[in-house]
């Protein structure tokens, strides 16, 4: 704004307001305070030797340590897999009217909510003595469509995945039928005032909107999985990230730098989850935000900064 | 087309409609008006069976709402028939109920595809051609959040429409909306009815109702009170409750 321009407003009153902040010195000193613990924290790991930070550096992409770490991922996306499907499975029985289906699905949850996933997932290592053999078929002396001994059936990775499917599967339940209590009454109700069926306002009205709600906590249960599949050691045989991990230290007796290793490992997948979310919340964001495609929703809840009534960059 | 006798319907203890008897004729404008809680959208509702009732019969175009007659005994109709009946009927939501994950063009075309199984394509240019019809020829790929209460509606309209429904039903369709947006949904519906559109109307605009309906009802604690031509109900009505009524909406 010049100065010719001021002075035509009249005495300035209209110009933008240029005024002296507050000062507030409490914020630099905490600043400062911080940065001086954060400091001496990144002196002390760096200059302290029992770190051994060349070791890690060689750790990282140790075959073991690698192969540790496709063993977790493959772990994580099918208990989750699992997971996800009974959850949604057992979510919808929840609001069955039929009251066999719905307290079932309330026992499961009850049964896999009340008990540690590290009861469970050394339960399923000893399937093999509780039941010799596993057979599918019609049950009361039916005719049998596989039949199986347990211990080929159910190896140590089945059995890592069995353990922590199952038990997902109760946490995600409650979590989707937060999703689909959250849809207004409404949306039911106009989908069937339009003819649509019970499974078709369920797939395509309730579902999508659910989603949005489902995908958080979802992304937070991805994020715990990936951390809890290191229980599966409670099976024993299966090698994921924290397993190959504590073989390795197990031999040198030197678990400083292997345990750094895996937790750099931990965090690089926490990463690409993030990342993964943030689409994913994206693509679910549509329609409930101004401007088009949500993105700028998206982008606020993956930053996690509140302002929502805020103007939005594009 | 629909024929209520002794309809009545309770919601626990409470009895919402007391024996209603009404009768809609094919082409014919009906408006419901009454103070709240007197069960008009009640009744609007058990039409399409959004509500069952509790005693009496209601019929839809000579079949019952909701259940089959034979042998003198009620026998209640499966999802997929309920689903079948409602689909010839169109609503209309005092707060729209848009499929806010859906562009216009979408919540539009979305009935017909699933249930009528017209193609993708047919079902869009249908929509576009509603769309068109109620003034939004230019919304087709927004979505329902970035539409103004009027427009909305007008989407609403359209998305029950696209079933090319024997009957509409509107359930104060606009009592949501800012004040100066009223008139462009009432004129879509002064069109619908003039192109003969069956319609069982909701709604506190007198004005519309003055003009537009064939029948005017006014209903009170559950009952009919007075029924008659609009001219009628509404300039000289003959009960003192209609009265008392109409001097405090007016």
């Amino acid at each position: 704004m010049s100065v010719s321009e001021q002075s035509e407003v009249g005495a300035g009153r209209h110009e933008e307001i240029r005024a002296v902040p507050v000062r507030r010195p409490g914020r630099w000193v905490a600043a400062v305070v911080v940065l001086v613990v954060v400091a001496s924290l990144i002196r002390s790991a760096v200059a302290n030797k029992n770190f051994q930070w060349h070791l890690v550096g060689q750790y990282l992409f140790d075959g073991r340590i690698t192969h540790g770490v496709v063993i977790t991922i493959e772990l994580t996306l099918i208990a989750m897999a699992i997971g996800i499907g009974l959850g949604v499975l057992l979510a919808i029985m929840r609001q069955s009217p039929n009251p066999v289906v719905k307290w079932a699905s309330w026992l499961y949850i009850f049964f896999f909510r009340g008990t540690p996933v590290y009861v469970q997932l050394v339960f399923w290592g000893f399937f093999g003595a509780l039941y010799k053999d596993v057979s599918i078929g019609v049950p009361f002396g039916g005719p049998v469509l596989l039949h199986a001994s347990s211990n080929t059936l159910i190896s140590s990775f089945n059995a890592a995945i069995l353990g922590l499917g199952l038990n997902e599967g109760a946490y995600m339940a409650e979590v989707v039928r937060a999703g689909l209590i959250s849809v207004d009454e409404g949306q039911t109700e106009a989908a069937h005032a339009l003819g649509l069926s019970p499974g078709q306002t369920l797939r395509k009205i309730v579902l999508p909107q659910a989603m949005r709600v489902i995908i958080p906590p979802t992304g937070n249960e991805t994020i715990s999985m990936l951390k809890t599949t290191s229980l599966v050691v409670a099976i024993g045989g299966v090698y994921e990230l924290m397993s190959e991990g504590a073989a390795i230290y197990g031999a040198t007796y030197n678990p400083m730098p292997v345990l750094i290793t895996v937790s750099i490992w931990y965090l690089a997948l926490t990463s690409v989850l993030y990342v993964a979310q943030y689409f994913i919340e994206r693509r679910y964001g549509r329609g409930f935000t101004r401007s088009e495609r949500g993105r700028w929703r998206a982008r606020t809840l993956a930053l996690s900064t509140g302002n929502e009534h805020g103007a939005g960059p594009v | 087309m629909v024929m209520a006798a002794g309809v009545r319907k309770r919601f626990g203890l409470l009895e919402v409609l007391k024996g209603i008897d009404l009768e809609v004729r094919r082409g014919e404008v009906m408006c419901m008006l009454g103070p709240s809680g007197s069960g008009k959208s009640t009744f609007l509702r058990c039409i399409n069976h959004l509500e069952r009732i509790n005693a009496g019969r209601l019929s839809v175009d000579g079949e019952l709402v909701g259940y089959r007659e034979a042998g003198g005994k009620l026998y209640e109709l499966h999802e997929k028939e309920v689903a079948r009946k409602r689909a010839e009927i169109g609503m209309v939501f005092q707060h729209f109920n848009l499929f806010p994950h859906m562009t216009a063009l979408d919540n539009v075309a979305l009935a017909p595809t699933l249930v009528k199984r017209l193609g993708r394509e047919e079902a869009r240019r249908r929509g576009r051609e509603l769309l068109a019809r109620v003034g939004l020829g230019d919304k087709l790929d927004t979505y329902p959040v970035a539409l103004s209460g009027g427009q909305k509606q007008r989407v609403a309209i359209a998305r029950a429409l696209a079933m090319a429904p024997k009957l509409m039903l509107f359930d104060e369709p606009t009592s949501a909306l800012d004040p100066e947006l009223v008139g462009e949904v009432l004129d879509v519906m002064r069109g619908l009815a003039k192109d003969g559109m069956t319609m069982i109307v909701v709604t506190h605009e007198l004005g519309f109702a003055r003009e537009v309906a064939d029948t005017a009802v006014f209903m009170d604690g559950g009952v009919v009170v007075e029924t008659g031509p609009p001219g009628e109900v509404l300039a000289a009505p003959r009960h003192e409750r209609t009265r008392a009524f109409l001097s405090k909406v007016l």
